[in-house]
């Protein structure tokens, strides 16, 4: 199970990426493991703001479905358009399969997610 | 001894013994004293076969049917001539008697046949993409008003006064608990009022639907509702007689969103009504919306060709309170029927069953009209059922054709009284010119 | 014998027709050309030979109760009798249509007033609505009584169901559709609701609590009693999920459990056949206080005289098309004329006694999560030795090679590798035990032989199939180009 160092991760099982006020963010390995075969992804019209929490869009295999939450607020600049008809990608490269760049209205938010190690127990927890 | 139940008192005695118990009672004894049930149920003794059929025989003598009776009713549910292709296919065992089919690898017969039943009704209707089924036409309205309220986020639906009024009592049903507003537009001379339909269309309407032939068996003019509905960016759901598909435009070519109705007409018998073939498609981009199972096409581990259940994710095993829709079984048995229906009419067959219809409910139409005393209600293009409205009480008309063996129309009075005496007459291609012709000769003597 | 991979588009050949119809006798109209479709329709042009063999070919790759077992759990896949079909296809009851006047259909009338009277002995109920196409539908119109009986009440906040987590997904996804919103209760270890975590959520939002009994683990929920008074004390009503009634004719009855509302699955516990995936029909029982609310037109008796009655001024409305599944409907009495209070009783015997043999035989080999009796299923877990990780669908497709059904599996979800048997009365003691040898066979080839589970089925009409392939581009419909690739 793969959980790099300089990633943020949330309970939810999505990481994000920092770079300045920009959040990259996509699913966990563990996500994408527990999942299955990922066959539908469906993402947010660039521009739509989303707060913490809130569902942005849904990653689907054969028999599961599983919403996905944006870990910060903000408006989305850019969704990934390779993944709708690419969704294996998010099995093969989940940290490389960013979904959505976000514009973060509230970096202190960042605060509130888990480093890798605490992640790590997480996964761990969940077994 | 019961024939269904093989378990012999030997037999019985093994699983007893096995289970360390002496008597079959004691395998319930954990269920609370309080609440089990000390008396056999008031119900009459077993009885054997030739006894049930007996009874069932009775029952059903009292019924007056279409097999000898010609019937001049539709309305909804319709006397067309099923094909001995059909009752084959529906009583093969092989498909009556599985279920869902959740192995696929030994499903493939279910599984196939609803794939090309779904073919069947996106070639009918031209549209994208079709369910497996829904339970009838008027629960498919209900389910296309909630897939358009579900996929636009807006909260209102507009409805014809000319769509069936028990499709319009359905949907209120149905959309009163979603708090989703339904708003009825009247008809004018026998069809939707456009300049109606215009005052109503705005940025809040959810979709439109529209029935076409509508409920008295007119067409209705489709053109200018597509485009104030699409300027509005809502939807176009049109419920459509799958018969009249042989001869009329379908949905696709009017541009609608989603296509549905009562497929009964396509080798289902009436049955008093039920079971019933509720249809639905829809375009591409409505697809992952849609209610009800999809069967989609797929490779084996060694590259043959075969079919699953698809796009899942949509349906109440997987998604649960969020799912599309709470629909596990639907109609597969009827489904079937209606695909061996097609196949047998085929692309010509089809044609000429609406094309008889059509000219059979015309050529009732200008009999029964012919000496004046009798007036269809609206000039208006009509498919296979058509009002007429005079001034003999349609419940003398009903009553006088019933006494000589003829079962009537259907009695407006409840759903349109503005229509004097209204009744809709429907022909289908299972109606002679002699039929017509006697039932003409009957008005004619009561008026 | 030769495989058959055709579809009927691939056989269609132009000119060819399977049909025939009485020459028109009446002249021919104008059409109105404006309305007039562009082009046909693409059916298929085939000869009455073509269509009778190709829908015999697809009928062999199917498996069916009439073919053998088919345990599937919660689905009671009983033996589907077939003086029962002959009684469908009675012309006076395949040929009559729902408005023709009523004094011409006395004899449907009176089946359906007869039939809705033994359901509400069967179940203790004192009104039916046989309207329902499936349980689902009668899962949503039983939720619509219930908000119906609180907004009579000037309860209308009560809008909150609470379903345990064993439920099957019907359950949250009917509440959602009359929009309801959903508690989800836990289990105890006992498979059973737990009574303090259901204490913790009454509230007077609750509108009441659905409930499967015996449950989807196939255990009588022995606190049934207490569990009603919380829920009544509170103010909520009572939900009968009818899934599993087949383990309780004659046994014990919802009414005197305390449940106010119920729905049937007559294509489970009475034998009308399940079609492929339908029609089924599930009629709608409720409590004295409920009987009001039902759906029109009910159906009443007056004079000697059966007749349809709209005006019910608290009803909850049309549910749905006519008047029920009515060719269902005519199965399900002739079955519950055929068996009797006795027979119906014996049914639920044999239906439990049948599931605890072979839960008994199986429990050495697979996981038992919940070892008290059980009613007319059980749920296994993983096989007890299991050094190559086989999963419960790898099992589930190596039964296929024995030419048997396997179970519902992943199902219920609170046990992980769930596989679901229920046998019902109608299958014989040799039939479990060519079953139970076949699963316990599995179980050794687990340790022995791994690779022969792995890499099932090896002889079905298909190997196994890719779903997800499936998934992320699907092809739903057949189109010319696909046959010419």
């Amino acid at each position: 199970m793969k959980i790099p160092e300089g990633y943020y991760y949330s309970k939810d099982h999505e990481w994000v990426k920092v770079e300045n006020n920009l959040a990259w963010i996509g699913i966990t390995d563990y996500a994408q493991d527990s999942l299955g075969d990922v066959v539908y992804v469906e993402l947010p019209e660039p521009d739509s703001e989303f707060h913490a929490g809130e569902a942005f869009g849904v990653v689907e295999s054969v028999k599961a479905a599983s919403d996905l939450y944006t870990p910060v607020s903000g408006k989305v600049l850019d969704v990934n358009g390779e993944l709708p008809d690419n969704p294996e990608k998010i099995n093969e490269d989940p940290y490389g399969s960013w979904m959505v760049v976000v514009e973060m209205s509230n970096k202190y938010e960042l605060n509130d997610l888990l480093s890798s190690e605490e992640y790590q127990r997480l996964c761990a927890e969940e077994g | 001894m019961f024939p269904y139940l093989p378990a012999t008192l030997e037999d019985e005695k093994v699983i007893l013994n096995r289970l360390g118990l002496n008597t079959a009672d004691e395998v319930f004894q954990h269920i609370p004293d309080t609440i089990r049930l000390k008396k056999e149920l008031k119900l009459e003794q077993p009885k054997s076969e030739l006894e049930v059929e007996g009874i069932l025989k009775n029952l059903s003598g009292r019924n007056l049917d279409a097999g000898n009776t010609p019937f001049f009713l539709g309305a909804g549910i319709y006397d067309h001539y099923i094909p001995s292709t059909v009752r084959f296919a529906v009583s093969r065992s092989e498909f009556y008697t599985a279920y869902t089919p959740y192995q696929p690898e030994i499903s493939q017969g279910t599984l196939q046949v609803i794939f090309e039943y779904q073919t069947m009704i996106c070639e009918l209707t031209g549209m994208d993409v079709s369910n497996a089924s829904l339970y009838d036409g008027a629960s498919a309205a209900a389910e296309a008003a909630l897939l358009a309220t579900d996929s636009t986020r807006r909260k209102q639906i507009l409805v014809s006064e000319t769509v069936h009024p028990d499709a319009r009592r359905v949907l209120s049903t149905f959309l009163n608990h979603q708090n989703v507003e339904l708003v009825t537009v009247p008809m004018r001379e026998g069809v939707t009022d456009l300049e109606a339909v215009k005052n109503a269309v705005s940025a809040k309407t959810a979709a439109i639907l529209i029935q076409t032939p509508n409920f008295l068996g007119y067409m209705e003019e489709i053109a200018e509702v597509e485009k104030l509905i699409h300027q509005n960016k809502g939807l176009l759901i049109l419920s459509v007689d799958p018969i009249s598909l042989g001869l009329f435009k379908s949905p696709g070519e009017w541009g609608a969103d989603i296509a549905i109705g009562e497929g009964q007409s396509l080798g289902n018998s009436m049955s008093f009504g039920g079971p019933g073939l509720g249809f639905m498609a829809c375009t591409k981009s409505l697809m992952r919306k849609m209610p009800g199972r999809i069967v989609g096409q797929t490779k084996d581990a060694e590259g043959r060709r075969g079919f699953v259940s698809t796009l899942q994710t949509r349906e109440q095993h997987i998604r649960r309170e969020k799912a599309t829709s709470n629909i596990c079984s639907n109609q597969a048995l009827n489904a079937l029927a209606a695909s061996v229906y097609l196949t047998t009419m085929g692309k010509r067959g089809l044609q000429e069953v609406a094309r008889q219809c059509y000219d059979k409910s015309h050529y009732a139409a200008s009999t029964i009209t012919a000496s004046g005393k009798y007036r269809l209600a609206y000039e208006k293009p009509f498919f296979k059922e058509f009002p007429i409205i005079s001034t003999v009480s349609s419940e003398r008309i009903q009553n006088t054709l019933l006494h000589k063996g003829i079962i009537g129309g259907y009695s407006l009075n409840r759903d349109y009284p503005e229509l004097e005496n209204g009744i809709l007459y429907c022909v289908t291609e299972k109606r002679t010119r002699q039929e017509i012709d006697v039932l003409t000769r009957i008005l004619e003597e009561m008026a | 014998m030769r495989e058959y991979n055709k579809l009927i588009f691939e056989c269609s050949v132009a000119g060819r027709r399977a049909y025939s119809l009485p020459r028109a006798d009446v002249p021919s109209y104008e059409l109105p050309q404006n309305l007039v479709r562009s082009e046909a329709a693409e059916l298929p042009e085939v000869s009455e030979p073509d269509v009778i063999r190709h829908y015999t070919n697809l009928s062999q790759k199917n498996y069916a109760v009439d073919l053998g077992i088919y345990p599937l759990g919660s689905c009671t896949m009983k033996y589907n009798p077939k003086i029962n079909e002959e009684a469908a296809r009675m012309p006076g009851f395949a040929e009559i249509h729902p408005l023709q006047p009523v004094e011409t259909v006395q004899g449907a009338l009176q089946l359906m007033w007869e039939l809705e009277n033994m359901l509400c002995e069967i179940t203790g109920m004192s009104a039916f609505s046989l309207q329902p196409s499936a349980g689902a539908q009668g899962e949503a119109l039983g939720l619509m009584i219930i908000k119906a009986y609180h907004q009579y009440r000037g309860e209308d906040k009560r809008k909150k169901i609470i379903v345990p987590d064993s439920a099957h997904g019907t359950n949250p996804a009917s509440a959602s559709m009359v929009g309801m919103d959903v508690i989800e209760v836990k289990s105890n270890k006992e498979g059973s609701v737990d009574l303090d975590a259901l204490k913790a959520v009454m509230n007077d939002e609750v509108a009441g609590l659905m409930l499967t009994n015996p449950s989807t683990l196939g255990l009588f929920e022995t606190n049934i009693l207490e569990i009603a008074d919380i829920i009544h004390e509170a103010g909520g009503l009572l939900y009968y999920d009818g899934a599993n009634a087949n383990a309780i004719m004659g046994i014990t009855r919802p009414g005197d459990m305390g449940f106010d509302v119920l729905h049937l699955n007559l294509h489970k516990t009475f034998s009308t056949p399940h079609g492929g995936g339908g029609p089924g029909a599930g009629p709608v029982g409720v409590a004295a206080h409920l009987a009001d609310f039902l759906p029109i037109p009910v159906i009443v008796k007056k004079q000697g005289l059966y007749d349809l009655e709209y005006d019910r001024p608290m009803s909850v409305g049309k549910l749905k098309s006519f008047y029920g599944n009515f060719g269902v409907l005519v199965r399900a009495y002739a079955y519950i004329k055929t068996m009797g209070a006795e027979g119906l009783k014996r049914v639920s015997e044999l239906a439990v006694l049948n599931a605890n043999y072979m839960k008994e035989e199986l429990k050495e080999y697979y996981e038992l999560p919940y070892e008290q009796t059980c009613m007319h299923e059980f749920v296994l877990g993983r096989l007890k030795i299991n050094p190559y990780g086989i999963t419960t669908k790898q099992i589930a497709k190596r039964l296929l090679d024995f030419g048997l059904h396997p179970p519902t599996i992943y199902f219920p979800l609170i046990v992980s590798e769930a596989m679901m048997i229920e046998p019902t009365e109608t299958e014989s003691l040799e039939s479990m035990e060519e079953y139970i040898s076949a699963l316990i066979q599995i179980a050794k080839e687990a340790v022995e032989n791994p690779q022969i589970i792995k890499t099932a089925p090896h002889n079905t009409p298909v190997k196994l199939l890719d779903e997800v392939a499936a998934a992320r581009n699907p092809v739903v419909k057949w189109q010319k180009e696909d046959t010419k690739d």
